[in-house]
């Protein structure tokens, strides 16, 4: 595909604007650019067929099955999009009067006392733009709390091994020491190893709950009675809440923050990578401590980016919640359990489940002695994945399982989608058998054959320059 | 694999070879074969103190990132730029591109011979 | 209710039968009895679309829309073209994840590329991430990035904006560094408070915003050299509009370039979701965070795109990583790209150009006023501070006639802003009233 840049002839262009109509103003001489910057020059025509052309050229959970263990790549309504496109929402400045703005407030507010619900927590702030955002906002709570009782031996943080690679880099970005614990066999918590580090040094424990490997941790209140106990504080990471939401509450478990993926759970598009929404609640004893933007409030709390958040995107996550209601977001939660067990056990028999029981929302293959008998690995299967119009699982994660493929088919797919895609994990089975050099070079039908990324990480090509 | 026998080794699979009183540090071919293509390599500061036992840079492959481990303790007298533009040599030279030069040495890891590393090196790919 | 599950009762009744199970509950067998809600949720039942499009439509019809917007401050409301507001919209982009699986992304990473291009373009710099949240955290990573061991204090702008000064503050105060306001003479950055502040050694970097929050424009060379002097990092905010016309950061001499991307093409939304802009030098590229895409081949040697130097990242360094950010604005890096394209070169100066002579036609105007006077006599872009007696009356005045005017700010200021979308008709319109208002 030709870049844009390649595509861009001097002198074209849209008639967008009119003339102006008052006198025009000069910049001062040593205040103007040297040369205009090099934008592309294109027709309407020109730039509506490039867009489209690329857009041919992504797969989103809109187009086909999207199996992204961890990523909860569920449908995205289109309700949702109507809703956060409204006028009457898109063209609200953010510092307007807030009589002016009462329906915004209703937006937050309902969303709020909902998602408290949904979490049973009791204060909430939008402000963090993505889960890993809403993670640093998060520990920030627990930082702060912990200094407002001038309490400054807590310095570290316990992360369970099993992760995500957020969560030791979010304790480092809130200066806590990271102190990882090795999971049981059964990829939970290991009580004892916990019990080990617990003291009065610890600041608190990140968890998901169920957490990476997809099972529901049966310890948990015990574990969040331990940290309390060391006088830690218990931080959830929602990246698995949607297994459970509406059937069990973080809050009921023992935590006391927690932030959310609205683009995960609540189903607002991922856009390639963004915008989501982080948002994060609390317990009351830590609602002081939720930021504020300086500018809205005139307080002097911290705020963790500009404004209230992604406000648009909560748009959409409350015509979700609003749409499903009471009865709809624990159906969503369960059958999207229903549909992760029921694509396990269709694959089981071929691939290794790593873990041989009942899942949560996602589960975890083990390749490893599948590769010993092929010498085909995980992202061998992934790319052949690509081949019949499926998004690979996740790879390689969590670190705990070698050669592992993570699968979150979630509850917006079909029975007749799970058993075609267990049907394409058999064939692939059989496939690594016979013709092992054949999934080796997978993709054969994709956009581009596998990419060089050593080549592109040794020697940087990172922007368009006219040769 | 490649032990040259003119060079001593650490349990982390960096070598050195002294050169007077400096100290010429590398990583072993069994290293690089390990990280598979190297893609960058961050590099101390000349002058900067290295420690035995602690980190000093480290490299990068696509998918992970290692730590370069201090055989000596002491002061980083050159560093190899030649390393930033051409991270490759290390996969394709591994003994030839060396990457600091250590002076004022003060301590030191455990060292082995060539044939002990080697037996070392088998021990833990096993 | 409604639902997107596509399982009938019946199926999802066989496909528990397949797993040996009889009911749902079964499912959550690991769940402790006492904390299984079962049902109790306590919020509102479920909705048919239409009651969900009537309900959430009629929070919207409690917002006021102004027909005319002279208010700034960080969130610029200028004219969207129709075709940035459909592309963005095509379902591919839309709902695709991250571009991990580069055969299957090429369309997402070739946008990212283009945009980090123009960004480039833009800023004068040689690497662009693909974006971070907004212009506050855009310029808290940067700040973030520039501290070392040795040096850990970031000095800020006291013209910033307040946001965005904030939002270092609680970076500093994650990581334990110092953050320092440097104060602000004339409604610009104080010069010789900042040549004080930075013979101490341990600073890392200076923030300035150019043009300020007071729209004056900063004498952003000369704070540069005094920066570079003492051997710190210059890091510019920019208002990405104004650099269609006005000097770069990089012939400022700024090692870093951020912004806030929200005039490229995003609505004014609330506040979000907007864009943050991050560029750099090419000595700087391999500590930049974020994703970035790189240029590369395929097996077959065709030019293909993927995330690159993704060593930098968290999911890599995990707790030895400088951010823990994961993702990035993606679609508003989309939006603001198609936006580019769609101006131009000239259609963006033109863009500039009009918001910079509409800002000075209603100063002037307002200027004229006996009582109005502009609190800062600097050059500025397309937001300037009045002071005038009786603000409250004249804001309100203004709201009567479906205007949202400038921004009451602290001393009984206000700071105004204008954009193309403002014509001269709603500008003489303000200043009639105005006028109107302070004759009494």
């Amino acid at each position: 595909m030709k870049l844009i840049f390649e595509k861009s002839v001097p002198g074209r262009g849209m008639t967008l604007l009119p003339k102006c109509d008052v006198p025009e103003v000069k910049l001062p001489g040593e205040l103007v650019r040297d040369a205009a910057p090099a934008l592309p020059e294109i027709s309407e025509t020109d730039l509506s067929r490039h867009y489209t052309e690329l857009c041919q050229h992504v797969h989103g959970v809109n187009c086909g099955f999207y199996p992204l263990g961890s990523c909860t790549m569920k449908y995205n309504p289109r309700i949702d999009e109507e809703m956060a496109a409204l006028p009457g929402f898109t063209n609200i400045h953010p510092l307007a009067p807030a009589h002016t703005t009462t329906g915004c407030q209703e937006v937050l507010d309902t969303a709020r006392a909902y998602l408290c619900e949904v979490t049973g927590m009791d204060g909430m702030t939008f402000q963090p733009a993505a889960g890993a955002h809403g993670e640093f906002t998060g520990v920030l709570l627990i930082k702060q709390y912990h200094d407002a009782r001038d309490d400054k031996k807590r310095t570290k943080i316990i992360v369970p091994d099993s992760a995500h690679g957020t969560n030791p880099a979010t304790a480092a970005m809130c200066g806590f020491e990271v102190v990882n614990i090795p999971s049981a066999p059964n990829g939970c918590v290991d009580l004892d190893a916990l019990r080990a580090v617990l003291g009065e040094d610890t600041a608190g424990l990140m968890l998901t709950n169920p957490n990476t490997v997809g099972i529901f941790d049966e310890n948990i209140l015990e574990i969040t009675r331990l940290v309390h106990e060391a006088g830690g504080l218990c931080y959830y990471d929602g990246a698995n809440l949607n297994a459970v939401m509406g059937v069990v509450r973080p809050g009921d478990m023992g935590f006391d923050c927690i932030h959310m993926n609205l683009h995960k759970t609540f189903a607002t598009p991922h856009g390639g990578g963004g915008p989501g929404a982080g948002a994060v609640g609390c317990k009351e004893f830590l609602k002081p401590y939720l930021p504020q933007s300086a500018l809205m409030t005139g307080s002097d709390r911290l705020q963790v980016r500009s404004f209230a958040g992604n406000f648009l995107v909560v748009v959409k996550a409350l015509t979700y919640i609003m749409t499903l209601g009471r009865q709809g977001i624990p159906e969503a939660a369960q059958n999207a359990v229903l549909n992760a067990n029921y694509l396990m056990a269709k694959i089981k028999g071929t691939f290794t489940p790593a873990f041989d029981r009942i899942c949560m929302h996602e589960f975890v293959l083990d390749l490893s002695e599948f590769k010993k008998e092929t010498g085909v690995s995980a992202l061998d299967v992934a790319k052949s994945l690509i081949d019949y119009g499926m998004h690979p699982p996740t790879m390689y994660f969590p670190l705990i399982v070698h050669e592992a493929l993570m699968l979150e088919p979630t509850e917006t797919e079909s029975r007749e989608t799970l058993d075609w895609a267990a049907e394409v994990f058999r064939k692939l089975y059989a496939l690594g058998h016979t013709d092992p050099e054949f999934m080796h070079n997978a993709p054969h039908n994709a956009q581009i054959g596998r990419p060089d990324e050593v080549k592109a990480a040794r020697h940087p090509i990172l922007r368009w320059q006219k040769v | 694999m490649n032990y040259p026998t003119n060079l001593q080794y650490s349990k982390s699979h960096e070598w050195v070879m002294m050169d007077g009183d400096v100290a010429v540090v590398g990583i072993s071919d069994f290293a690089q074969d390990a990280l598979g293509d190297v893609v960058f390599i961050n590099l101390p500061e000349v002058g900067d103190d290295t420690t035995a036992g602690e980190p000093f840079g480290d490299v990068e492959s696509v998918k992970a990132v290692s730590d370069l481990i201090s055989p000596l303790s002491g002061t980083v007298r050159e560093i190899n730029e030649e390393l930033l533009d051409t991270p490759e040599l290390l996969n394709s030279n591994p003994y030839g591109a060396w990457i600091i030069k250590i002076e004022n040495i003060s301590d030191s890891e455990e060292m082995l011979s060539a044939s002990d590393y080697e037996a070392f090196c088998q021990s833990e790919e096993a | 209710m409604g639902s997107y599950v596509p399982s009938t009762h019946q199926e999802r009744e066989e496909m528990l039968h397949a797993l040996g199970l009889t009911e749902l509950r079964d499912l959550y067998r690991d769940v402790p009895q006492a904390m299984y809600l079962d049902g109790k949720l306590n919020i509102p039942d479920g909705m048919s679309e239409l009651e969900v499009s009537r309900a959430v439509s009629a929070m919207a019809a409690k917002n006021r829309v102004f027909s005319t917007v002279l208010r700034g401050a960080g969130s610029y409301d200028h004219y969207i073209p129709s075709i940035v507001k459909f592309i963005p919209n095509k379902e591919e982009f839309l709902t695709a994840y991250t571009p991990y699986q580069a055969e299957m992304s090429q369309g997402v990473l070739q946008s990212i590329f283009e945009y980090q291009t123009m960004i480039c373009q833009l800023t004068g710099m040689d690497v662009s991430n693909a974006s971070v949240y907004d212009g506050a955290t855009a310029a808290a990573e940067a700040a973030a990035m520039c501290r070392d061991r040795k040096h850990h204090v970031t000095l800020v702008s006291a013209a910033a904006h307040p946001d965005t000064i904030n939002t270092i503050r609680t970076y500093c105060y994650g990581t334990g560094d110092e953050m320092r306001i440097v104060p602000m003479k004339d409604g610009k950055t104080d010069m010789d408070a900042l040549r004080e502040m930075l013979t101490a050694g341990d600073v890392a970097s200076f923030y300035v915003q150019q043009p300020n929050f007071y729209g004056q424009f900063e004498s952003a060379e000369a704070l540069g050299q005094l920066v570079h002097d003492a051997d710190a990092m210059y890091i510019m905010g920019c208002n990405p509009i104004s650099l269609a016309i006005v000097k770069t950061p990089r012939d400022c001499g700024a090692d870093i370039a951020v912004g806030e991307g929200q005039p490229l093409g995003m609505p004014i939304g609330f506040g979000g979701p907007y864009l943050g802009y991050m560029a750099t030098t090419g000595k700087y590229m391999r500590k930049l965070p974020g994703r970035i895409v790189g240029e590369t081949t395929d097996n077959d040697g065709n030019r293909a795109y993927v995330l690159s130097l993704q060593a930098r990242e968290q999911h890599i360094r995990r707790e030895k990583a400088s951010s823990n950010i994961c993702s990035n604005e993606a679609l508003c890096a989309l939006t603001a790209s198609v936006y580019m394209a769609a101006m131009g070169p000239d259609g963006m100066a033109e863009a500039a150009r009009q918001s910079m002579a509409k800002a000075h036609y209603l100063a002037d105007g307002l200027c004229a006023i006996p009582g109005v006077t502009l609190r800062y006599t600097g050059d500025f872009f397309h937001e300037f501070v009045t002071d005038l007696p009786r603000t409250d009356e004249v804001l309100k005045a203004l709201e009567e006639a479906d205007i949202l005017g400038g921004l009451p700010i602290e001393n009984g200021g206000i700071l105004w802003c204008a954009t193309e979308k403002a014509d001269k008709a709603a500008l003489d319109k303000t200043i009639a009233i105005c006028r109107e208002v302070l004759k009494k």
